[in-house]
């Protein structure tokens, strides 16, 4: 795992060097290498359940996924959990404000995740999807696609690419980030490596938890990836069968007229 | 009709007679679908299937999605959300509109530069290209009106930027541009109309598209060799031409299916390819994109937008002679229409007497420049506004109008053309028979 995960980077490296500059700092976006990339690709059910671990016990203090509803942890194409601990989960971890009761009340799977603008912290509901990792080269968009977009890898190279500089401007401590445009970002480093333990015994260093909350956050930006592929299997199949089907109905259609061609010449 | 003689529809059972006589739509029907095609035509000849396949889905696709989208500025956002992750099949309906847009452009681009190649554009078919250029014109305002819906900050910005360059036209311009956003800023009034617009339009693109089918049938198809099918008599144009039905509706429906493949590979396997990442964050009037781009297909133009900065000597002397009326930002929205009136203007523009660039020795490589200038283009559309992206815009904008302006007008004089076939069915034979010209398939 880590012998590809280092020649994933060295890859990148190479591939993405002076491929996209913001202002005048070089960001640096590592290709991690997720289950869910390519035509085949698939989300990996255990990483989605443990980025949601990381997300509800880091992330959530400040960050909402408001678009997110709770019940699809349940989905086959997504974190897969029973619906009784989902229905657990939502009721330990949040509150919504119910119009109805003029309170508040724990959360059931058919609430959203809460809107959470702690430290004017963005909602990551679509974040996967909201920012590109790869760019160019020379604005061509060969990089994209060859290698995804690269948004859960830029949210994980963000994570870990935290050098431990930090300055301050006009009373805000910046932090000096390897991944984000312009070098230094207002979010203190969140993960350090431990942040949280794992059921299963997973590995919980800042690379790899860092790797599971990213995929994570690529499953709530695009809940339907499988099915989505699936379809796109399905069409393609099925096109090709009748472009062959096609291709040979128009063959025989044309023949005669072009032997009559031939013959008169 | 008149056109191409080929045998019409003759009502034979008391049934058809009777709808024959009060409304004779069968043989409209008829004589559209068995119109004489030259027989001629290759794979450039299919994309208005496709074309009209992607109106169809735009429209199949863009109604069920109407169905759960809420123009409103606090909602509209949220409401894609819900059909991306609540509405059953509602995530691969939205990609497919969203690509299907990507299709659409990519055979109208096909299709213009084919018609500019074969001379599609030139006499009896002025009117025939006319009307294409008002649609691609509609669909390009639909592309950009629908590309404001989901309410991001790419539509948002988008908008701004584009309604601005009204703003840009002297005088009435602050007014208009007002008018068009229903208020001083992008806001839910602009959000509403443009949404009432965008399911206006393609309506009127489908009226277009019959007036465009109406115009070709009327002076028959071009083919590779622009030499006229042979209108004698009934006999000579069944030499040159086939029934559209069968045999052009099943190569056509051919190439359909391979390119729907490409499609749906692109739908199921990377459908944000084409889009851009700020389009899913909700709009923010507070917040600019670093870069403000257009969606791919509007990028050559945008291109000649941006080109005529201030420091140009032509936009110089343009802001000179008028005393200042024309400026910069007014030069560039000129530019931007002017290099899709120019294209339009081709049929007056063109003077050579032969319709096929396949006969035309020197025009072949002006074309293709035309066509690198083109991609050239698109490509600096989405560069930042800055050296040498400028100079290098300013250049392919020159090449654009020189092509229609200078080079066209110019080479029908000088150029000395190659023979022509005398006839469609002596190329049709040249092609496939065992002639000294080309091999036998």
């Amino acid at each position: 795992m880590f012998k590809k995960l280092s020649i994933a980077a060295i890859a990148a490296l190479t591939l993405t060097s002076g491929a996209f500059a913001a202002g005048s700092y070089d960001t640096h976006i590592e290709d991690f290498d997720f289950s869910f990339e390519g035509p085949f690709g698939k989300f990996d059910q255990n990483q989605l359940q443990r980025g949601l671990q990381v997300y509800t016990e880091v992330c959530s203090a400040c960050h909402g996924l408001k678009y997110v509803p709770i019940r699809t942890l349940a989905d086959a194409g997504g974190p897969h959990l029973p619906e009784d601990q989902v229905r657990a989960y939502a009721a330990e971890n949040f509150e919504v404000y119910d119009e109805a009761l003029e309170d508040t009340r724990p959360a059931t799977p058919v609430d959203n995740f809460p809107e959470n603008n702690g430290a004017n912290a963005p909602d990551l509901s679509m974040m996967a999807k909201a920012r590109a990792g790869f760019h160019g080269p020379y604005g061509t968009g060969i990089n994209q696609f060859l290698k995804g977009m690269g948004g859960p890898e830029y949210i994980a190279s963000l994570l870990t690419g935290y050098t431990g500089e930090e300055k301050e401007e006009a009373g805000v401590t910046l932090y000096e980030n390897k991944a984000f445009p312009g070098g230094w970002i207002s979010m203190a480093p969140p993960l350090y490596g431990e942040d949280v333990d794992f059921a299963d015994g997973h590995s919980n260093d800042l690379h790899h938890i860092s790797e599971d909350v990213s995929a994570f956050l690529m499953w709530t930006a695009e809940p339907k990836m499988m099915a989505r592929k699936q379809a796109g299997f399905v069409s393609v199949f099925f096109l090709s069968i009748l472009s062959v089907l096609l291709y040979l109905t128009n063959k025989k259609l044309w023949a005669p007229i072009k032997a009559k061609a031939r013959k008169e010449d | 009709m008149s056109g191409i003689p080929h045998d019409h529809y003759e009502p034979k059972s008391n049934g058809e007679k009777w709808l024959h006589s009060r409304l004779p739509i069968v043989g409209l029907l008829y004589d559209t679908i068995m119109m004489p095609t030259p027989k001629n035509l290759n794979w450039m000849w299919i994309w208005g299937i496709v074309l009209t396949f992607c109106l169809a889905l735009q429209i199949i696709t863009g109604v069920v999605l109407v169905m759960h989208y809420t123009p409103h500025v606090d909602m509209a956002f949220a409401s894609i959300e819900h059909i991306m992750r609540n509405v059953n099949g509602g995530h691969m309906i939205r990609y497919l509109h969203m690509n299907g847009a990507s299709l659409f452009f990519i055979a109208v681009y096909a299709h213009i530069f084919r018609g500019l190649y074969y001379g599609s554009y030139k006499a009896p078919r002025e009117v025939t290209w006319i009307i294409g250029m008002l649609i691609y014109l509609l669909m390009m305002a639909t592309g950009f009106l629908g590309y404001v819906l989901p309410w991001g900050q790419m539509s948002f910005w988008g908008a701004t930027v584009i309604t601005g360059l009204f703003g840009a036209i002297p005088f009435i311009g602050e007014g208009l541009q007002t008018w068009l956003l229903g208020g001083p800023a992008v806001d839910n009034a602009t959000l509403t109309r443009f949404f009432s617009l965008h399911y206006l339009l393609p309506f009127v693109i489908t009226g277009l598209v019959i007036v465009h089918i109406w115009a070709f049938h009327t002076t028959g198809n071009n083919n590779p060799t622009g030499v006229e099918v042979r209108r004698t008599s009934k006999a000579d144009a069944k030499k040159d031409t086939l029934p559209f039905w069968p045999y052009f509706v099943m190569k056509d429906l051919f190439a359909l299916g391979v390119i729907m493949v490409v499609f749906f590979a692109v739908v199921g396997f990377m459908p944000n390819y084409l889009g851009h990442p700020d389009n899913y964050i909700e709009a923010n009037a507070l917040v600019t994109p670093t870069h403000i781009v257009p969606e791919w297909y509007y990028l050559p133009f945008y291109a000649i937008l941006r080109a005529f900065t201030s420091e140009v000597w032509v936009v110089q002397i343009a802001s000179f002679v008028t005393g200042g009326i024309i400026d910069a930002k007014f030069f560039g929205v000129l530019a931007m229409f002017g290099a899709i009136l120019v294209m339009a203007l081709a049929p007056w523009l063109d003077t050579s007497s032969v319709r096929s660039g396949r006969y035309r020795p020197m025009f072949k490589w002006w074309f293709a420049i035309l066509v690198a200038d083109f991609i050239f283009l698109m490509w600096l559309g989405a560069m930042p506004a800055e050296e040498p992206y400028a100079t290098l815009s300013l250049i392919g904008s020159a090449y654009w109008f020189a092509y229609f302006l200078v080079i066209l007008p110019l080479l029908g004089i000088i150029e000395k053309p190659l023979p022509q076939p005398a006839t469609i069915e002596e190329d049709f034979a040249a092609h496939y028979g065992k002639s000294d010209t080309k091999p036998a398939e």
